[in-house]
């Protein structure tokens, strides 16, 4: 994409163009150097938007859940975007994404964007280019962001390093107290969601879920989080789940957590980069034959190889590219 | 290789959706991403899903009629606002004589009952504009 194009398309962003923005998040989830570009210019332009993590066992009913709580918050006129992420296919590389079923109805409405993304080979529950579009979508002017892992079970806590708060979505019937007691996923909700709570059990869960959550501070502060009944495509509850973001931003505003565990998440981030960087680097053109060579012989010992490794890559230069 | 992303979609009053989830299995095992709307959208629910979903691709499927309606205004929208790259095809019950108006309406291609998967997925493949 040449240097006139991208400027336009940016134009056209800046203007409010959906098709503008769609562009550039599929720029960016293929990798495009014209993404990157992009990327770097809106980076400055983010950071304004409050971003909601939504996660739990496929089913749980995240996508329904979604679509209610940005009804809710348009109609306190919040331009709200949502980026929901399904599994591709570690075998055709395809990927089936329907969390739009559950949102149909926001489609037409001007101020709300969604986007379905597929993890493309990600293990964590997002995508890489999941963190990207909600950069992308930030700087669109979204007040809130929605982001939806794929159906979670125990270990996906990527939504964590992206999220300001974690909605842990969670129905009955999928287990007992250990379940819930166990650790990854459970660690990560800042407000805890029994949905389908007209169905039989929903009391027992919420139950293990408090026993659990009384048990330890999770995290490094004084929020205990809220374990909360909803129906979602009915939308009984939803109010209260809205009010337990609104209480825990504050809470996370008020205390002055959301500066450090932002912080922390960038601090996160960049380390990731650093190692897709480095992936990169290793994968393209390394000669590593005669390492490998040297291993196998028993010359060599893996952890020395791979420190090698590192020592030669540090000192080429590392261009602007994406990774 | 860039991924090619296809709506899939149902449009009108019509909910016979066994059509529409057997070509988006079909899609995903060919490697696409598949992006399936559900059932009763509108055509301009359709299209404000395809436009932020930046799609190459929509399909439309019909079992009990609208088509001869619904198609065409789709493919319209979809020219008007994501310009002229983007591929419509549609699929379904849809008697042969309607085809050619389908056509003149911007429909790429009609694929009827017996169609072969592979030969929706070749047709794809083979008219998908990638230049963008």
């Amino acid at each position: 994409m040449g240097s006139h194009a991208l400027e336009q398309l940016l134009q056209e962003f800046y203007r409010g163009s959906k098709m503008a923005a769609a562009r550039i998040i599929s720029l960016v989830e293929r990798n495009d150097p014209a993404g990157r570009e992009i990327l770097k210019q809106l980076y400055s332009k983010s950071g304004q938007g409050y971003i909601i993590g939504i996660t739990g066992p496929a089913g749980s009913g995240k996508s329904t859940l979604t679509d209610s709580l940005v009804k809710l918050l348009r109609q306190q006129n919040r331009r709200v975007g949502v980026v929901a992420v399904d599994p591709t296919s570690p075998f055709t590389g395809g990927a089936l994404l329907g969390d739009r079923v559950r949102m149909g109805e926001l489609s037409l409405d001007s101020e709300v964007f969604i986007r379905s993304m597929g993890t493309r080979g990600n293990l964590g529950g997002l995508s890489w280019a999941a963190r990207d579009a909600l950069v992308v979508l930030d700087a669109f002017g979204c007040d809130y962001l929605f982001v939806e892992t794929v159906g979670a079970g125990q270990s996906q806590v990527d939504v964590a390093r992206v999220a300001d708060t974690v909605i842990m979505v969670d129905v009955p019937g999928l287990g007992d107290d250990i379940q819930a007691a166990k650790a990854g996923i459970m660690e990560i909700g800042d407000i805890f969601v029994v949905n389908k709570a007209d169905r039989g059990d929903a009391d027992k869960l919420v139950r293990y879920l408090q026993s659990t959550l009384e048990l330890g501070q999770q995290n490094d502060d004084e929020w205990q989080p809220p374990v909360l009944k909803t129906i979602a495509w009915q939308g009984t509850g939803v109010e209260d789940v809205l009010k337990g973001i609104m209480a825990h931003r504050r809470h996370l505003e008020q205390s002055g957590l959301i500066v450090s565990r932002r912080k922390q998440r960038l601090k996160e981030e960049v380390i990731l980069q650093v190692e897709r960087l480095v992936q990169m680097r290793l994968s393209e053109g390394f000669q590593s034959e005669e390492v490998l060579s040297r291993v196998y012989c028993r010359e060599l010992d893996p952890w020395t190889a791979a420190k090698t490794m590192i020592n030669s890559l540090s000192g080429k230069k590392c261009e602007a590219r994406n990774p | 290789m860039r991924k090619i992303r296809v709506l899939v979609a149902k449009v009108g009053l019509d909910g016979h959706d066994r059509g529409a989830k057997v070509i988006a299995r079909a899609f995903r095992d060919a490697g696409m991403e598949v992006i399936y709307t559900g059932i009763r959208q509108t055509p301009e629910q359709v299209v404000a899903a395809a436009i932020q979903e930046d799609v190459d691709v929509v399909g439309l499927s019909s079992l009990s009629g609208g088509h001869e309606l619904l198609f065409p205004r789709v493919a319209k929208l979809v020219k008007e606002q994501m310009g002229d790259q983007v591929l419509v095809i549609g699929g379904g019950v849809i008697p042969e004589d309607e085809i050619p108006a389908l056509k003149e309406a911007g429909i790429a291609a009609v694929f009827g009952p017996g169609t072969s998967l592979k030969e929706i997925i070749d047709f794809v493949h083979t008219h998908v504009n990638r230049a963008s």
